[in-house]
């Protein structure tokens, strides 16, 4: 799994790419977590993601919850084809919020 | 790594004296759904058993994601296992423990997650089996689908990349086992999963089948597409697939021999 997380002026993006499986998502979650509990937005970027399991799944859900209950902006941005067909059997497509681009985002915050 | 997830070579299976598979061998590619079929008796379990590790051949080999599972040590099978998952007929969950503990039970054993990771992944895999609102069941509580459908659950919890089940339409109405078809399908595109289902439910097989393999008195009598099975001339495929009832041949002489052996 690579992991890179960058900060724009508003929000934060979490960079993603390779095979997010269970050896990796307790290290996923920590770099979710990390900038909502700063109060950053986040916006995570899945262009690059080549397979997700259901534990790297949990750890964007749980993302979600943490950003909601905060009330900040959380998306998926570019999401690839792997990882859309795993939220898609999940059901969670229709869960999370799904962007082409950065500046939809930034509209939102 | 090997195009194929399983390799199934000259595989001899005895209870005692009796001769249950004879000479298997053949190939299970990555990401493929292997449906292994034959009536009853055709050793269809017994080559599961096998698969799973829980019956040694009396020889042969099976390679499985490159392990010789014939000849693997215990840490080895139990590697091996953190990728396999299994869907047994009759669901064998433990009936101390309430469905989602049941389920969260290999992500305890095999992993480090935390809890809120855990608590996700069962929700996440409850709802895909349709089984959400009863996470708090005890297995007694079950009908024989939901059971089924927890069983999968299970089996799924750590996505693995090979899943095997026993039976999935075995015992269920038709329209939870064309859902079973459906999230079978799925979770062999979406996870990347190979899939070995042992059945003799045709509508089924033909659903969900990339290919089959036919056992009959513990031989494989084919292995192939569903075309290829469908237009086979075998009679043993024929009468399969037709569901002709076994022709009953009696010598007379021998059926004699056998009705009052030992009788005078």
């Amino acid at each position: 799994m690579q992991c890179n997380l960058r900060s724009e002026n508003d929000y934060d993006v979490l960079e993603l790419g390779g095979e997010i499986d269970f050896h990796y998502s307790p290290d996923l979650r920590e770099h979710i977590l990390a900038p909502l509990k700063e109060g950053r937005p986040l916006l995570i970027d899945m262009e690059n993601v080549s397979y997700i399991d259901s534990s790297g799944i949990a750890s964007l859900v749980e993302g979600f919850q943490t950003a909601k209950s905060a009330k900040l902006a959380y998306g998926l941005l570019k999401i690839s084809d792997p990882a859309l067909q795993v939220l898609t059997l999940t059901r969670l497509d229709r869960v999370f919020t799904l962007y082409d681009n950065a500046e939809q985002f930034h509209a939102q915050i | 790594m090997s195009a194929n997830a399983i390799e199934i070579r000259d595989l001899v299976v005895d209870y005692g004296s009796r001769r249950i598979l004879t000479n298997i061998s053949f190939d299970i590619r990555q990401g493929e759904i292997m449906v292994i079929m034959g009536g009853s008796g055709a050793g269809k379990s017994t080559l599961l058993r096998c698969l799973l590790g829980l019956k040694k051949p009396t020889s042969g080999h099976i390679h499985m994601l490159g392990t010789d599972i014939c000849h693997a040590s215990q840490a080895e099978l139990y590697k091996l296992r953190e990728k396999m998952g299994v869907a047994f007929q009759r669901g064998a969950l433990f009936t101390s423990m309430s469905v989602a503990e049941n389920i969260q039970l290999p992500l305890r054993e095999h992993t480090d997650l935390d809890e809120s990771t855990i608590q996700i992944m069962t929700r996440i895999k409850l709802d895909m089996v349709n089984m959400l609102p009863y996470e708090h069941l005890m297995p007694s509580e079950l009908s024989g689908g939901m059971a089924k459908r927890a069983a999968l659950a299970r089996a799924i919890i750590m996505d693995p990349k090979l899943l095997f089940f026993d039976e999935p339409s075995a015992g269920l109405d038709p329209i939870t086992s064309a859902e079973l078809d459906e999230l079978i399908l799925l979770l062999k595109k979406s996870m990347r999963m190979t899939i070995v289902v042992v059945t003799h439910e045709l509508e089924s097989v033909f659903a969900i089948a990339d290919r089959i393999a036919i056992l009959g008195e513990g031989k494989l009598i084919q292995v192939g597409t569903p075309e290829e099975i469908r237009n086979s001339s075998n009679e043993t495929i024929i009468n399969l697939l037709n569901r002709t009832p076994r022709e009953n041949n009696v010598d007379r002489d021998t059926h004699l021999e056998r009705l009052t052996k030992d009788t005078q």
